[in-house]
C-alpha cells in the first residue's frame, strides 16, 4: 500500500532523515517515536509533500508520490490528511468553516472566497463534529475552543478530506492527559471504524504502546526500530532515546494511571 | 475501549445543522448585500467623478499617451545633450535626497519619542498617552504640502521649509508605526531593568530598543523612500531641489522637454536605486531576526 524507499532529507550539511525505508501493506496504526530532532516531523512532512525529499521515493498504491507536481500534488495532499501539534486551524473562523477547509481541494478558489459550500458538505461537517463529540461548538470561533477541542476540530478537518492516510505530527504534545486520551481514542476509532491508515509521531512511549499496532523508532534521522509494541522492550527504548539505565518509561508517561502504577507496564496490545 | 462516537441524539444534530445553516444563509445574504452596495457605490462614484471632470474620462482616455509621447520624442531627438543635462541637474538631485535624509532622521527621532510615550506599558506618563497619540495623529493627518506652503509663505522658498514639513509628517507616521511595534515588545526585560533602579530613558534604551530596532530601521528606510518622492513633489511648490527644476522644465512646454526627460531619468533612477537598496537591507534585517 504505502512504500517508502531510502527516503532522505538534507538541510545543508544536516541529514534530518537518512535513508528511511518503510513498507505498509494494509491500513495500520503506526506510531513513530524518537527524541526531538530525530526526524519524525520531517518524515511526515515529506509524506504529505509539505516539504520535498532530497532523495528516495514514496509510493502509494503504485503511484509515485515524490514525483507529483502542481494539481496532482495537491490532490495527493487532499488524500493524505495532516494533523499538527499546534492544531493549525484558522483561529478567527468558526469551527464548521475550519472543518469545511478539508474540501478545499475539490472547490474553486472563487467559491471559497465567498464562503460558498454546498449544504450537503455543511451537514457532513457537523456530523463529523458530532462523531468527535464537539457538535455543540459548531458556530463558535476556533480560537474560543480549548486545546483538546481544537485538536478534534483539526481531526474533523482531516476526516472531511476523506483521506486514505492520516498523518498526525505530535497530536497530543500540547494537550493535558485527559484531552490527550480523547484525541488518541478518536484517532484509534477512525483507524478501526473507517479503516484509514494513521501514522502518528508520538513523544511518549506508553501512548505508542497503547494505541498503535506498529511502532517505528527513529534516532538521528535513521530508523532504528520497526516492530510491534510487544517487541519494544525497555532496552530497545533506551537505545532509541540514547538514554542510560536510569531511563524509565513511567517518568515520561502522560497516562493518569501511571501515577498508581509506578512500575513500567508490561507491553500490552491495546483494544 | 469506550465508544468515541460520543454523539448526541439524532435530533440534536439536526437542530445544530439547521441553526448553523440559517446562520450561513444570513451571512451570505449580508455578504451579497455588501457586494451589491460596493458595486453600486463604485459605479455611481465613477459617474459623479466623470460628470464633474472638465473633459470627461472616456473622451480624454485616448489622449493619455500624448504628453509622454511629446516628451519622449523631443528628448529622443536631443539625446546627445542628455548626459550633460543629467550632470547639470545632479546637484538638484543631491538637494532633494538631502531634504529626504535629514527629514527622515529628524522625523524618526521624533517618531521614536512619540511612540514610546504613546504606548501602553512603556509610557513615562501613562495619563498622557492619549495626548501623545493625538499629537502624532495630527502630525500625520496634515499633508506635508500644506505645511510646506505655510512655511514657504513664512520663511520664504528653499529646502528648509520642505525639510521641516516632511519631518513633521514623518514623525507622525513613524510614531504610529513604531508604537504598533512597541506594543508587541516583551515587557520582561523592561521590568528586569526597572528592578535594578534604571531610569525611564535607560529602560527604553537598553530594554526596548534592542527588541524593536530591526523593525524600526526597516520602517524608517521605507519612510526614506517615501520622503524622496515627497521632497521631489515639494519642489513643485518652491521648496527647491529636483521638483523645482522639473516644474520649470514642464511649465515652459515644448522646447525644454529634453530637460524634463533628463530630470525624469534622474528621479526614476534614484527612486529605483534607493528602493532596491532599502528593500535589500530590510530583508537582511528581517532574516537576521529569524536566525
Amino acid at each position: 500500500m504505502l512504500t517508502i524507499k531510502a527516503l532522505t532529507k538534507r538541510f545543508g550539511d544536516n541529514t534530518a532523515v537518512d535513508a528511511a525505508t518503510i513498507a505498509v501493506d494494509k491500513p495500520t496504526m503506526i506510531g513513530v517515536i524518537g527524541c526531538s530532532g530525530a526526524g519524525k516531523s520531517t518524515l511526515l512532512r515529506m509524506i504529505n509533500r509539505l516539504s520535498d525529499a532530497s532523495d528516495g521515493t514514496i509510493t502509494f498504491e503504485d503511484e509515485e508520490i515524490t514525483a507529483l507536481k502542481g494539481a496532482a500534488k495537491r490532490h495527493w495532499q487532499s488524500r493524505c490528511a495532516m494533523i499538527f501539534q499546534q492544531f493549525n486551524l484558522v483561529p478567527r473562523m468558526d469551527v464548521v468553516s475550519n472543518v469545511l477547509h478539508g474540501t478545499l481541494n475539490k472547490r474553486s478558489t472563487l467559491a471559497t472566497m465567498f464562503n460558498l459550500y454546498p449544504q450537503s458538505d455543511i451537514y457532513q461537517a457537523i456530523e463529523i463534529l458530532d462523531r468527535l463529540g464537539i457538535a455543540e461548538q459548531a458556530s463558535k470561533r476556533a480560537e474560543a475552543l480549548s486545546g483538546g477541542q481544537q485538536q478534534r476540530v483539526a481531526i474533523a478537518r482531516a476526516l472531511m478530506q476523506d483521506p486514505k492516510i492520516i498523518l498526525a505530527d505530535e497530536p497530543i504534545a500540547s494537550l493535558d492527559p485527559m484531552n490527550a486520551q480523547v484525541v488518541m481514542q478518536s484517532l484509534r476509532a477512525i483507524h478501526e471504524e473507517d479503516g484509514r491508515m494513521v501514522i502518528a509521531n508520538l513523544h511518549t512511549l506508553d501512548t505508542a504502546r497503547r494505541y498503535c499496532d506498529r511502532v517505528i523508532g527513529m534516532r538521528d534521522g535513521r530508523i532504528v526500530f520497526d516492530g510491534t509494541p510487544a517487541q519494544l522492550t525497555t532496552g530497545v527504548a533506551r537505545d532509541i532515546y540514547g538514554a542510560g539505565s536510569d531511563f524509565s518509561e513511567a517518568a515520561t508517561s502522560t497516562e493518569i494511571e501511571t501515577l498508581d502504577r509506578p512500575e513500567v507496564r508490561e507491553a500490552e496490545a491495546y483494544v | 475501549m469506550t465508544n468515541t462516537t460520543m454523539g448526541m441524539t439524532l435530533s440534536g444534530v439536526n437542530a445544530i445543522q439547521s441553526s448553523y445553516l440559517a446562520q450561513v444563509q444570513r451571512r451570505r445574504l449580508y455578504g451579497g448585500l455588501a457586494l451589491l452596495i460596493f458595486v453600486v457605490l463604485m459605479v455611481s462614484g465613477f459617474n459623479i467623478a466623470d460628470d464633474r471632470n472638465a473633459g470627461g474620462f472616456w473622451e480624454g482616455l485616448h489622449q493619455i499617451g500624448d504628453y509622454p509621447a511629446d516628451v519622449l520624442s523631443e528628448a529622443w531627438e536631443k539625446r546627445a545633450d542628455m548626459p550633460a543635462l543629467i550632470l547639470r541637474y545632479f546637484p538638484a538631485l543631491v538637494e532633494t535626497i538631502n531634504i529626504a535624509a535629514v527629514s527622515t532622521l529628524i522625523g524618526a527621532i521624533g517618531g521614536l519619542f512619540l511612540s514610546l510615550l504613546g504606548t501602553r506599558g512603556l509610557a513615562k506618563w501613562p495619563r498622557l498617552i492619549p495626548v501623545f497619540r493625538r499629537i502624532s495623529d495630527i502630525m500625520r493627518a496634515v499633508p506635508e504640502i500644506v505645511i510646506a506652503l505655510v512655511l514657504i509663505f513664512v520663511l520664504g522658498g528653499g529646502p528648509v521649509p520642505a525639510m521641516i514639513a516632511i519631518a513633521i509628517h514623518t514623525a507622525g507616521a513613524l510614531g504610529k508605526m513604531f508604537s504598533e511595534v512597541a506594543e508587541n515588545t516583551d515587557l520582561k526585560p523592561v521590568e528586569g531593568l526597572a528592578s535594578t533602579g534604571a531610569t525611564w530613558l535607560q529602560r527604553m534604551l537598553l530594554g526596548v530598543l534592542p527588541q524593536v530596532a530591526p523593525n524600526y530601521i526597516s520602517y524608517a528606510l521605507l519612510r526614506f523612500e517615501i520622503n524622496i518622492r515627497a521632497s521631489a513633489i515639494l519642489g513643485f511648490v518652491g521648496a527647491g531641489g529636483l521638483g523645482y527644476e522639473l516644474r520649470n522644465a514642464m511649465a515652459w512646454g515644448p522646447g525644454r522637454f529634453d530637460e524634463a526627460g533628463a530630470i525624469f531619468i534622474l528621479l526614476f533612477g534614484t527612486i529605483v536605486f534607493f528602493d532596491q537598496l532599502s528593500s535589500r537591507y530590510r530583508n537582511r534585517l528581517i532574516e537576521g531576526q529569524n536566525q
